[in-house]
Parts: C-alpha cells; sequence; structure tokens
C-alpha cells in the first residue's frame, strides 16, 4: 500500500525540478554552440607560442 | 514510511518555477528584449545569428536579475500597494533572501556571460544598469526624491545602447537616441500610471510627483515632457535610424500623444474621477504603443534596404 499520498506540493517541486533541469541543460546546448561559433569564426585565432631564439 | 516532511500550513506558500519567474518581471523583460534587439540589428553591423541570441538572453536575463533586487528591497511598499500586492514575496511565496540570492547569482552569471558571448564594452554597460536600477534608482532615488522616475528611467533607457554595442562593440549618436527615446517616454508614463493608481503610492510613502507636489503639477509635468518627447522623437525620423517609415508612423503617433498629454493638462481631478480616469488610463495604453511601434518602426529601417531606410 502505498502510504505517501501524492500531495499537490509534490507535483510543484517536481514542476520545479524538471524545469530548473531543463533550464540547465538548455544553457549548456547554448555555451556549446557559442563556442562552436566563437572558434570557427575568422576572427578566432590560436595564441602564438613564440620560439626562443 | 511516511513522509515527515509534510507540513501543509507551511507547504501551501511553497514556490512554484513560475513565482521564480515573476521575480524576473517577465513584462519588463519583454520591452527590455524587444528594445536590445532593435538596438542590436539597427546597428551598422551584422552579428551571427547564435551570438545575438544569447548576447541578447543574457540581457533579458541581468534585467530579470535587477527585477528581482528590487522585489527584495520594495518588498515593504509592494506589500500595501495595490499594484504589487500579488508579487511573490508579499504573496508569500518567497522569501525575500530567496529573491536577493537570486537577483544577486543572476547578475553576475548575465554580465560574465555577456562579456563571453559579445564583448566587455556591452558586459559593463549591462553591469551598469543592474547597478543603476537596483542601487541608485530602488535603493536611493525611489523613497527620497519626487524626480525618482526621471533619473531611474535612465535604467530602462539602456537595452538599445547594450544592444548596439553587443553589434559595434562601441557607442554612437543613434544608440544614444534611441536611450533618449526611452528616457523622455518614461516620466509621462509613469506619471499618468501615478494619476490613476490613486491612493497607491500616497498609502506606501513613495515621494511620487502626485504625492508631493499634486496632480495638477503632474498634469502639467506631463505636458511638458510630452513636448520634449516629441520634438526629440520627430526629429529622430531624420537620423541614420530613421526614414520615412518612421517618419509617418512617428508623426501620428506624435501628434495622438500630444492630443492626449494636452487632455490631462486640461482637465481637473473632479472630472478625472467621474469618469473614472478615462483620459489617463487611455494615454497610458497609448504610451506603450507609442514606445513598441517607434522601435518597431526603426527596425523596419533597419531591415529595409539602403536606399529606403536612409534619406537620400
Amino acid at each position: 500500500m502505498n502510504i505517501r499520498a501524492e500531495h499537490e506540493i509534490h507535483q510543484r517541486r517536481k514542476g520545479r525540478n524538471v524545469g530548473v533541469g531543463l533550464m540547465l541543460a538548455g544553457f549548456v546546448v547554448l555555451v556549446l554552440a557559442l563556442t562552436f561559433v566563437k572558434i570557427t569564426g575568422g576572427d578566432f585565432a590560436l595564441p602564438q607560442i613564440e620560439e626562443s631564439q | 514510511m511516511t513522509d515527515i516532511s509534510y507540513q501543509p500550513q507551511t507547504h501551501e506558500a511553497e514556490a512554484s518555477l513560475g513565482d521564480y519567474f515573476a521575480l524576473l518581471k517577465p513584462r519588463v523583460m519583454s520591452l527590455v528584449v524587444f528594445t536590445a534587439l532593435v538596438g542590436l540589428l539597427a546597428a551598422p553591423v551584422s552579428v551571427h545569428p547564435v551570438i545575438a541570441f544569447s548576447s541578447i538572453l543574457f540581457v533579458a536575463i541581468g534585467a530579470g536579475a535587477s527585477g528581482a533586487l528590487n522585489m527584495w528591497w520594495d518588498a515593504d511598499i509592494d506589500g500595501v500597494m495595490k499594484r504589487t500586492a500579488k508579487r511573490p514575496i508579499p504573496a508569500g511565496k518567497v522569501t525575500p533572501d530567496e529573491a536577493k540570492t537570486l537577483g544577486v547569482a543572476l547578475s553576475g552569471m548575465s554580465v560574465m556571460m555577456l562579456a563571453l558571448s559579445s564583448n566587455l564594452l556591452a558586459a559593463a554597460l549591462l553591469a551598469f544598469t543592474i547597478f543603476f536600477y537596483a542601487v541608485i534608482y530602488s535603493m536611493w532615488l525611489k523613497r527620497s526624491t519626487p524626480q525618482n522616475i526621471v533619473i531611474g528611467g535612465a535604467a530602462g533607457a539602456f537595452p538599445p545602447v547594450i544592444g548596439w554595442v553587443i553589434a559595434t562593440g562601441s557607442m554612437s549618436i543613434e544608440a544614444w537616441l534611441m536611450f533618449a527615446l526611452i528616457f523622455m517616454w518614461t516620466p509621462p508614463h509613469f506619471w499618468a500610471l501615478a494619476l490613476f493608481m490613486k491612493s497607491d503610492y500616497d498609502d506606501a510613502g513613495v515621494p511620487m510627483l502626485t504625492v508631493t507636489h499634486g496632480r495638477k503639477t503632474t498634469r502639467v509635468h506631463i505636458l511638458v515632457y510630452t513636448v520634449l518627447l516629441v520634438g526629440l522623437a520627430v526629429a529622430t525620423a531624420f537620423t541614420a535610424i530613421g526614414g520615412p517609415v518612421y517618419l509617418t508612423v512617428s508623426v501620428i503617433l506624435n501628434a495622438l500623444f500630444l492630443k492626449g498629454a494636452f487632455d490631462i493638462w486640461k482637465r481637473d481631478e473632479s472630472a478625472a474621477e467621474h469618469d473614472g480616469y478615462r483620459v489617463e488610463k487611455a494615454f497610458f495604453k497609448l504610451s506603450l504603443l507609442y514606445l513598441f511601434l517607434h522601435f518597431g518602426a526603426i527596425l523596419i529601417e533597419a531591415m529595409l534596404p539602403a536606399s529606403w531606410g536612409i534619406w537620400a
């Protein structure tokens, strides 16, 4: 027998957790896309290593 | 096993995701997104869509963060005013500390991410805007001077400048024209609201012009600021961000806005009370349309081919 009655508060907490999870996932995708655009852009260059001598 | 954390009397008020979102003042955020986007697209430099999207998103988050800080600071007076009594903190959904933490965290995150996605100047402008709204306006001016919304209006005027700087990396006269448009628009917009939200500001002890100098003076101020705004808005048509489409839209809107301000100035308090502040409410609604359509016209001018978009 399920004695943990599903209360409205549990649904609200679940909604909050799912929402935060989706936002974090979206943020990861956004940073990935930004990184890709930045490093494939024309003005991107790796730092030059100055050789001694 | 029972869920020992279950306490109905406290959980009834537990916040949902929507309550935290409401802390960010979504309606203000939508205006920020729109004006910043217009600033970005009106600039004579194209931006990669991913960079444009993420930069505008971080500007919106920064604006939302300043909204949360404003709600944290103003929780006491928000509870007194009818217009704001249902906000998450006075409604008991979110604690003031949660709002403060959210505001500070999102402020830092949005400024850092904007610096990475666009440039340092845009990020510095966003940081200054958040500081201006949360500290200069909310903590200092709002409760100390009837010029609160005149000076504080600058915070709402920065987004198109930030949008322009995201694209170009520098500021220019066109960006400051868009700033001036919002800056001059803010006082008549808020004073009209203060006229028909009759007792709110009195009850909260906020020194709005209606409280400190009376309603007649407020009506005069609305007219004066509107006249100044009309000159600025129409003159913008003859700059690089203006053009024939903007001029047409601006002339029509400014004629209506000027008539509205004149009607407000002309009538007295008893007439306003008699018809439930019909003219003041109509002016307030028109002011929202006024700003939206002016920036919409700037956007259209930016989208048109060069030969259409600027005066030959």
